[in-house]
């Protein structure tokens, strides 16, 4: 369909999922107009290394934008940067700007993303209690190490630890309060858990498990962190990283279905036709969450958007890949195939010893995900298995004379 | 677009031949990957889907063998992803983000293969 002398596709939100789709819709034939609305004032960057090495200062800020300036207007991509949609015509087919601006469309692509969830404890908003989405908020936090001895991390998860390594790393005295027993405690086993903590652990991290934050005090900025046993840690920086809130009141105020995101079918389309959500923010049927999920994820906002992008240009198909994340933290890169909820059953292939293993997990025999810790070929053979519904037992898994490779090829 | 710096820089020239043959040549500046000259310059042929974090084996290519010696060794971790590409490895097949560039570099030739997925 070549869409030329329409109204053209809109996209409200020019992260990963938002760029994605504008990139995909031109490989894909589309012809038309395509708009790219976002509200920060950056062209579309990367935000994975944000807490990886471009917060540790390995990264050329320059390489940080998807693609660069030159790209849109080659692609006759309009980027619309620091603007906002606030309102959604579903019957008219048109979006409003903040400023009243109305833009028709033919089709409207969501990909409005996710916000940091906030702290609400008394003085959770002193100065030096930072949150970590934004490239402007990658550099504050940077400002902030820079003059800072001491540094708290509000949860333990993939942002908390990645801040605590780069923190670590440059020799700030680090401690990483978690609400539950353990680090990573939704996504992974404990026995990733426990290797992850003794590696921070081993570097000068220390942990504060079962903790609950009460107060933060300080005078002109954030001093010390309290928590619910009383205990009482002294910071100049604080980062919190205590998961995320899909954006979805946009979808909402226009009548669309939205719960745990905004819900869309397997076409990744919502209840109004021709407008989709994607990313972050889009509550989709997912047949390895065996039900509607929500994921976060370069993977999940980079494959819905491809989805999407081959729908528009008819080419439409539901959305299927296996999901897959990643998280760097010292020498240690976990990569994670699958999703392992509802697991009763842990594998072990390969020594933690060694530094390179992989955790597989099954429920009732069957291969649920595979996350894997130095060992990127088990990996990339774990998302052909998963995708392929390649049966494997729990013994060929451990065993390490059994070739997953060629089980992947032969069994599919 | 004030973080992201605008100070001149030393290149590089790398020239991306796509497995059709169409050829580019095009300035990088030193340090910065095999990988992030591609996009930044809107090489077609190099997904890069991980932003080149050694996780996806998107931005693999074919060095020119007159580089080879130059390059550093592959790692553990991309000699693994490199067993993993979707088009066949070869014995010059490296991943394009693994690939630094410096001065000794300068002029280097790189194919792009067929496909990426």
């Amino acid at each position: 369909m070549d869409g030329a002398g329409r109204a053209g596709v809109v996209i409200a939100g020019a992260g990963q999922s938002g760029f994605q789709a504008a990139f995909s819709l031109r490989t894909e034939g589309y012809d038309g107009p395509i708009t790219l609305i976002g509200d920060e004032p950056h062209i579309p960057y990367q935000r994975p290394p944000l807490s990886k090495d471009f917060m540790a200062g390995k990264m050329d800020p320059d390489s940080l934008p998807l693609r660069p300036e030159s790209f849109y207007e080659a692609q006759r991509i309009e980027l619309r940067m620091g603007e906002r949609i606030e309102a959604i015509e579903t019957s008219g087919r048109a979006v409003f700007l903040a400023s009243g601006e109305r833009l028709p469309f033919d089709s409207l692509i969501l990909a409005t993303g996710a916000r940091n969830r906030r702290l609400t404890v008394p003085g959770a908003e002193l100065p030096g209690v930072c949150y970590l989405r934004s490239v402007d908020e990658a550099v504050a936090i940077q400002e902030r190490l820079e003059a800072a001895r001491r540094v708290v991390i509000i949860g333990g998860g993939f942002i908390g630890l990645e801040m605590a390594a780069i923190a670590a790393a440059q020799g700030r005295e680090v401690v990483v309060v978690e609400a539950q027993s353990r680090v990573m405690p939704r996504v992974v086993a404990p026995v990733i858990s426990a290797f992850f903590q003794e590696t921070h652990e081993a570097r000068g991290v220390r942990f504060a498990f079962n903790a609950a934050v009460t107060e933060l005090r300080g005078a002109e900025s954030v001093e010390f962190v309290h928590l619910s046993d009383g205990s009482m840690y002294a910071a100049e920086l604080v980062v919190v990283g205590i998961g995320v809130v899909p954006n979805m009141e946009l979808a909402a105020r226009a009548g669309l279905e939205v719960g745990n995101g905004i819900r869309v079918d397997e076409y990744l389309e919502t209840g109004a036709p021709g407008i989709y959500a994607i990313g972050d923010c889009a509550w989709h049927p997912n047949r390895f969450a065996g039900g509607l999920a929500r994921i976060e994820s370069v993977q999940n906002g980079v494959d819905q958007a491809r989805c999407v992008a081959a729908t528009i240009a008819g080419k439409r198909a539901p959305y299927d890949p296996v999901p897959w994340f990643w998280t760097d933290q010292f020498d240690l890169k976990l990569q994670m195939a699958g999703l392992s909820s509802g697991f009763d059953e842990v594998v072990v292939r390969g020594e933690a010893a060694s530094r390179r293993f992989s955790v597989f997990y099954f429920r009732e025999g069957k291969l649920l995900a595979v996350d894997s810790i130095n060992r990127p070929g088990d990996h990339l053979v774990a998302r052909k298995l998963l995708a392929a519904g390649v049966e494997i037992t729990g013994a060929e898994a451990g065993d390490p004379g059994f070739d997953l490779k060629t089980a992947a090829a032969s069994r599919a | 677009m004030s973080f992201f710096s605008k100070k001149p820089k030393e290149t590089v020239s790398v020239t991306y031949v796509s497995h059709n043959g169409a050829v580019r040549e095009v300035a990088v500046p030193v340090e910065n990957t095999v990988m992030e000259g591609a996009v930044a310059n809107n090489i077609e042929g190099i997904v890069a889907e991980c932003g080149g974090s050694c996780m996806c084996a998107t931005c693999h290519v074919y060095v020119d063998e007159a580089f080879l010696g130059q390059l550093e060794p592959i790692a553990e971790n991309e000699e693994e992803m490199l067993g993993n590409t979707a088009a066949p490895r070869q014995a010059n097949s490296r991943l394009a983000c693994q690939l630094k560039l410096t001065n000794a570099l300068n002029g280097l030739r790189v194919t792009t293969p067929p496909n990426q997925q």
